[in-house]
């Protein structure tokens, strides 16, 4: 599904991806740590087509992201750490917006599916800034599958949630992942990170370090691991 | 196959569009800003430049135009600021859509505030100048100016908004570069208020149908590499 | 780096321009005839009139160096635009002092609202709104991308501006100056001719020695960085 072969971010001299090679295949739920500062977010901007390499090759589905950004973007789900909502605007017409943008086929049933999917089917009309920070992750989610994407890109899901709505979240990202979508999720978190994924990166100053199956890992001598693998210089 | 895709392109420029006015209505910062602002520029303007009889007719059109640009800088950005906030912008960028759509709504929505506010001011700038604006020639003008100074000015806002200067950065931008709307908008208002016809003031008009050609499409060119990393 | 030719190159240009510039001078204070009606004082037309030539050619460059940018992306580019910028701003700042110290003598008053230095006045805003707008962008990469934009944008505005403003002074002419009133000799136009070679010179001169600071600079950074990075 995803295929990155040496990519590169320089922003001026600063060098925020030193050639990362990646390869996740279609149905993979992939969780990738590392602390601020590693490149995460700008990894998974490239992988979303937001931004561009400096160099390297980004395939996602077969099609090069450079070249055919526009089809590659029908396939991606990005969740952010902002919203990406309307705040004026209520969860039904935020969605419907989206829908019209993604030409998502008979939109009021696939809107109201989702939003029962979430648990927000009750407040559809109620204007996001009126949500918690919770409902807003939850309502993000539901725009991000609105067009039954093929990828789904997660950056910091959980940043500014609590232990419950965090908990309700990672139930729905594994429900997810069991249908068959491929999920990649970057996370400083290393707990909630490790226990959704099946397979765990580390990426740290720009390139990937650590790359396993979850099976080979047991969290505390994995604590242990990820820090020793952190403070290390390239 | 081809109109399938123009279809496809103008229903995404008439959601965006739709969008900013459905959250306009619900907030209605940008149309009561501007507004606002109207209304007190006037007045200084009234003060300052001692607008009376006469005088007041001949500074009629400066006066208008002078205040649509200043206005106009504070609806386009409080428009592209509202797309910055929980990140709309990215969400735009996110979705299958051409770039030159997104610029397209973006400006068309701009345009319709701005045309909302002028709409508005006509009558009340009849009135207080005693000079009679609302007439077709003078909103064909209107409709000139604006969809220049509204193409650019969405453009620059775009850049502006990503400033450490924000609002403030729009009108230094965009002020030298709307030097032609001015000049031809407010010799054509003052030329037809005088009683010259269309045709007369033609050269204007022209001057004004040029700059649109030419900054719609350049704004539309670069409008990609402005929102894009 | 290895696109641009080395020092010998700066120091070439440096000294041509140097020699233009001293054969204008020569030649606008020896050789063009004292004119008619204004006296000694239209000396200063000619540096006026070259001055705002290159200080609309340097806009010229900005915006290819622009597109260039956009383009590529290469840092080369960015770095002639803000040069060009830099140095432009310069040669139009002289446009309008020169414009009114020759207004000043000539018709009485300091600004008048000539075409020609109105539209300097409005390039030399240009210029400040540029300047401004690379200052309060925080990362060097948007700078490059914006100030490319705008130099595109702002200069495709410039010749409709000046058919705007050249129009209004015809239907509203000052009643000071109501057109030049210089009787141009040959021998003028040939100063003329040579004092716009001269700036021209001096740009490309100034411009290529701007760019080598930029270069510096950017070395300078890079090696700062590396060093914070042990």
């Amino acid at each position: 599904m995803i295929e990155a072969r040496n990519v590169t971010k320089s922003f001026g001299p600063r060098t925020a991806l030193a050639g990362v090679d990646l390869s996740i295949a279609e149905g993979e739920l992939v969780t990738l740590v590392g602390p601020n500062g590693a490149g995460k977010t700008t990894l998974l901007r490239i992988l979303a087509t937001l931004s561009r390499p400096s160099s390297g090759t980004v395939r996602i589905g077969g099609l090069d992201a450079s070249r055919d950004g526009e089809r590659v973007r029908a396939e991606i789900g990005f969740l952010s750490h902002q919203t990406l909502l309307y705040d004026e605007l209520t969860g039904e017409q935020n969605l419907r917006f989206y829908a019209r943008m993604y030409e998502v086929a008979s939109d009021r049933a696939r809107i109201g599916e989702v939003l029962e999917r979430v648990g927000l089917g009750m407040r559809r009309h109620d204007r996001v800034e009126t949500l918690s920070r919770g409902m807003k992750q939850r309502l993000a989610v539901a725009r991000a599958v609105l067009h039954h994407p093929r990828l789904l890109l997660l950056d910091e899901p959980y940043s500014g949630l609590d232990a419950e709505a965090a908990d309700r979240l990672t139930d729905l990202l594994v429900e997810l992942g069991r249908e068959r979508r491929t999920i990649l999720l970057a996370t400083h978190r290393l707990g909630r990170g490790v226990s959704v994924g099946q397979r765990v990166l580390i990426l740290h100053q720009g390139r990937v370090v650590y790359d396993q199956p979850r099976g080979a890992i047991e969290l505390p001598g994995f604590a242990q691991l990820y820090r020793a693998m952190t403070s290390q210089e390239p | 196959m081809i109109r399938g895709r123009a279809l496809q392109f103008l229903r995404r420029v008439a959601a965006i569009v739709e969008k900013d006015i459905a959250a306009e209505l619900h907030s209605k910062e940008v149309v009561s800003a501007m507004l606002v602002f109207s209304v007190v520029a006037l007045m200084i303007f009234s003060f300052a430049l001692d607008l009376r009889g006469e005088m007041a007719e001949a500074a009629a059109p400066g006066v208008l135009w002078a205040t649509v640009v200043f206005a106009g800088t504070l609806g386009l950005s409080r428009s592209l600021a509202r797309e910055q906030q929980s990140g709309g912008m990215e969400g735009l960028l996110l979705a299958p859509v051409d770039r030159s759509a997104i610029f397209f709504g973006k400006a068309a929505g701009n345009f319709v505030f701005m045309g909302v506010v002028e709409v508005a001011l006509l009558p009340l700038f009849s009135a207080l100048f005693d000079v009679p604006l609302l007439r077709a020639d003078v909103l064909l003008v209107l409709v000139l100016g604006t969809v220049g100074y509204a193409a650019v000015g969405t453009l620059l806002a775009a850049m502006a908004v990503n400033t450490r200067a924000r609002e403030v950065m729009l009108p230094v931008l965009l002020l030298p570069l709307a030097v032609p709307v001015l000049i031809g908008a407010v010799q054509a208002t003052r030329g037809l208020v005088e009683g010259a016809t269309l045709a007369e003031v033609g050269s204007w008009i022209r001057i004004l149908v040029v700059y649109d050609l030419v900054i719609v499409a350049v704004s539309l060119l670069t409008f990609g590499s402005v929102v894009e990393e | 780096m290895g696109r641009w030719r080395r020092d010998e190159g700066d120091v070439v240009l440096l000294a041509a321009s140097g020699v233009a510039v001293m054969a204008a001078l020569g030649m606008v204070f020896l050789y063009a005839p004292r004119e008619a009606t204004m006296g000694d004082v239209q000396r200063i037309f000619y540096f006026h009139v070259a001055s705002a030539w290159v200080g609309f050619f340097a806009f010229f460059v900005t915006c290819v160096a622009g597109v260039g940018q956009l383009v590529t992306g290469a840092r080369r580019w960015d770095m002639v635009s803000l040069s060009s910028v830099e140095v432009g701003l310069t040669f139009i700042t002289m446009t309008v002092i020169t414009g009114s110290l020759w207004a000043r003598p000539v018709w009485g008053t300091y600004w008048t609202w000539e075409p020609r230095l109105t539209i300097s006045a409005v390039q030399l805003l240009i210029y400040v709104a540029y300047g401004m707008l690379r200052a309060s962008v925080e990362s060097p990469e948007r700078k490059a991308r914006y100030g490319a934009v705008y130099g595109i944008v702002a200069f495709v505005t410039v010749p409709l501006s000046w058919f705007a403003i050249r129009w209004w002074r015809t239907i509203h002419p000052d009643i000071l100056t109501g057109g030049e009133g210089m009787a141009i000799t040959p021998r003028m136009t040939l100063t003329l001719v040579v004092a716009v070679g001269a700036f021209t010179l001096l740009y490309a001169a100034v411009l290529r020695l701007r760019v080598s600071l930029e270069r510096a600079r950017d070395r300078l950074t890079r090696v700062r960085l590396n060093l914070e990075r042990r």
